[in-house]
């Protein structure tokens, strides 16, 4: 072996920012070459991919939409990461925080009364609480794996809000379609740039991000779970329970992700589809890594990831590639973001042949 | 038909219904058993499914096309293997980058597939034992994949806890740091269970998409992946009982199949949770017997090995 792994005293921080960067790098080098091995001029079609959605004022006002749930759902696992908590059924709480809001919206429908969309977003919030508090008490009381039981929570959701849609909540006048009414405005968020769908959730997704900022990095639970995630024993021995931080990291990204799913309804959706979500819940996971489960990482992170749904779409229309390619994109950052990040812990140390011949 | 005809058909279904999990979960177990989790099963699954029906379609040979399969997860299994065995990282992200990765990946190389009828796998008659009425086609009219999926459940719990090699396995699985001590090559002995694991997964994908349901769709597999690696939890580990598992699952899709047959009065969207539901509540009975997991469970289970450390 001519490459050895070495480990370094401490992490280094300058790489713990810097694979991000290399990782993103890396990403669009291989999707050249992708590009070029389906037959299409490599150049023009990372153009089409990652700066024609975003070449107009339009465009990026898109960008911001579709980052709003990846960044809102991401700082709700952040905390969970942090602490080796791992929900990734934030799709499902995403879900089940559309169909609480919905509710709210198709129960209150024809009404004007200011208190819906707060009360919407409420709904929203405890739905995808509850999906959320549901792994977080068999793991807590039965020792049941959060990864499966969460991930199986997102099948059943999906399969509520599509059961709804095709049948109680079926808009009666909508010619049989799979969908409900049209939202009223009262239970629409306010646009903030006239002629786009740049929603009021935007707004409280960047307050959040700098609450959740505060939380972590100035308060006691955020050092809470900081000890947690790094060293669970000396967490225990402070008497910081790993109970309490398995129900925290849920609850809380369940609310964020419920929040999120109102959100998307409320916003660019204005109804209950049988599908609500592109797979924000999944995508959010990656928007987390990279942006090193830090808020400041994760917004920058979200816009990047938002790139990647719009580059999809206009791939779909101009280059007529199928929306796959944008998981494989969000694959592929993932993979080179975890795969550098050996960087941070070790270094790369070249050995002569016949140094190794001692060792 | 008569009853007991019927009661054969059914029969079928849950094998054809329980084979592809077999598949992947047997697969899992083995990775599981060196100390590795990969969480990529579904990913892997959909990348064998769509190379076993493209590969088939086009060269008209299902053979290959199955070969194809378990070479092509295979591979992805050695993509999550070199992040997470040399570059050291963590397994529970990589192998969630491997799914989101793999129904990417397949729905870009599925595109024109979509809607290509391929012809099912034949059905191999056993001669004379498949003439025995209801035992018969229930044990010996299957078509290749079915018959290969239980004989690598006894394949893998022979070589598990009959053989050298497999003892080694689990000793790395156990405790790398001894196993590397007594000079057991640790990364080597996971890498080939994890490649292992990866060519079950397209083996499983490749039943779906040729055999089950002879025809290629996005995300296909619809979860199988995932309920795979709680049969693995299901199963404590042990290869019978992921034998066991597996048909016990084949059997509450068929009955959610066959409820909404018979027309019973509950949303279709209702009944399809149930194996969903069903995961959950094993999951939750297994687990709450701590003593008993972690009797099984290996103990290196998903911990990074790095011989400096």
């Amino acid at each position: 072996m001519l490459l050895r792994l070495e480990s370094r005293r401490a992490p280094s921080v300058l790489l713990t920012w810097l694979t991000p960067v290399m990782a993103i790098a890396a990403t669009l080098v291989t999707g050249a070459i992708i590009f070029a091995a389906m037959g299409h001029a490599p150049g023009q079609a990372l153009y089409t991919f990652f700066i024609l959605p975003i070449n107009s004022g339009y465009g990026f006002t898109e960008l911001l939409v579709k980052a709003t749930p990846l960044a809102l759902i991401a700082l709700g696992l952040a905390i969970g990461f942090r602490s080796s908590v791992w929900n990734i059924g934030a799709e499902g709480q995403l879900t089940l925080g559309a169909v609480f809001g919905g509710g709210v919206a198709i129960f209150t429908h024809g009404s004007e009364s200011i208190f819906i969309l707060p009360l919407m977003m409420l709904a929203g919030v405890v739905g995808g609480m509850l999906w959320g508090a549901i792994p977080a008490y068999l793991k807590t009381r039965f020792n049941a794996n959060e990864i499966l039981v969460s991930l199986m929570l997102t099948y059943v959701a999906t399969l509520a809000l599509s059961a709804l849609v095709h049948g109680p909540w079926k808009d009666p006048g909508g010619y049989n379609f799979p969908e409900s009414v049209l939202f009223g405005d009262a239970a629409l968020l306010p646009i903030l740039v006239e002629g786009t769908r740049l929603h009021l959730g935007s707004l409280i997704a960047l307050l959040l991000l700098v609450a959740g900022w505060f939380v972590l990095a100035r308060t006691l639970l955020g050092f809470q779970v900081r000890v947690v995630g790094m060293a669970p024993m000396a967490a225990s021995y402070a008497g910081f329970q790993q109970k309490r931080m398995v129900w925290i990291a849920l609850l809380v990204s369940g609310a964020l992700a419920g929040l999120a799913g109102v959100f998307e309804i409320a916003g660019p959706i204005g109804q209950l589809l049988p599908v609500v979500s592109p797979g924000y819940g999944f995508t959010a996971i990656i928007v987390a890594f990279l942006g090193r489960l830090h808020p400041l990482g994760i917004l920058i992170a979200a816009l990047i990831l938002a790139l990647s749904y719009l580059g999809g779409e206009t791939a779909q229309i101009e280059m007529r590639l199928p929306q796959g390619i944008t998981g494989v994109f969000q694959g592929m950052i993932l993979f080179y973001l975890l795969a550098s990040d050996v960087l941070i812990r070790y270094r790369l140390r070249l050995l002569a042949p016949a140094a190794e011949s001692r060792s | 038909m008569s009853d007991i005809g019927i009661f054969v058909s059914v029969v079928l279904t849950v094998i054809s219904a329980a084979t592809p999990l077999l598949f992947a979960a047997t697969g899992e177990l083995v990775a599981e058993k060196s100390g590795v989790l990969n969480l990529g099963v579904e990913g892997m699954m959909l990348v064998g499914a769509v190379t076993g029906f493209a590969v088939t379609t086009v060269s008209g040979s299902a053979t290959l096309g199955i070969v194809c399969a378990a070479l092509a997860a295979g591979g992805m299994a050695l993509l999550f293997g070199f992040i997470t065995l040399t570059l050291l990282a963590n397994q529970v992200a990589t192998g969630l980058a491997l799914t989101l990765f793999g129904v990417g990946l397949s729905s870009v190389v599925g595109q024109s597939f979509v809607g290509t009828p391929v012809d099912a796998l034949p059905k191999l008659a056993v001669p004379g034992l498949a003439a025995i009425p209801v035992l018969g086609p229930i044990l010996f009219e299957h078509d290749a994949l079915i018959y290969l999926s239980v004989i690598m459940v006894a394949a893998v719990a022979w070589f598990l806890y009959r053989t050298r090699a497999g003892l080694v396995l689990r000793a790395v699985g156990d405790s790398h740091e001894a196993a590397h001590a007594i000079g057991h090559p640790v990364i080597r002995v996971r890498y080939l269970a994890v490649l292992f694991g990866g060519a079950m997964a397209g083996l499983g994908g490749a039943f779906l998409s040729l055999s089950y349901t002879p025809m290629w769709g996005e995300n296909m597999t619809a979860g199988r992946g995932w309920i795979a690696l709680a049969l693995v939890v299901f199963a404590t580990w042990r290869p019978a009982r992921v034998l066991l598992g597996a048909y016990l699952f084949g059997g509450v899709t068929i009955l959610q199949l066959h409820a909404q047959g018979v027309g019973i009065e509950i949303p279709s969207q209702v009944l399809s949770m149930l194996p969903y539901l069903v995961t959950i509540l094993v999951l939750v009975l297994i687990s709450r017997d701590q003593a008993k997991v972690r009797l099984n469970a290996p103990a290196c289970i998903g911990k990074v090995f790095h011989p400096s450390t």
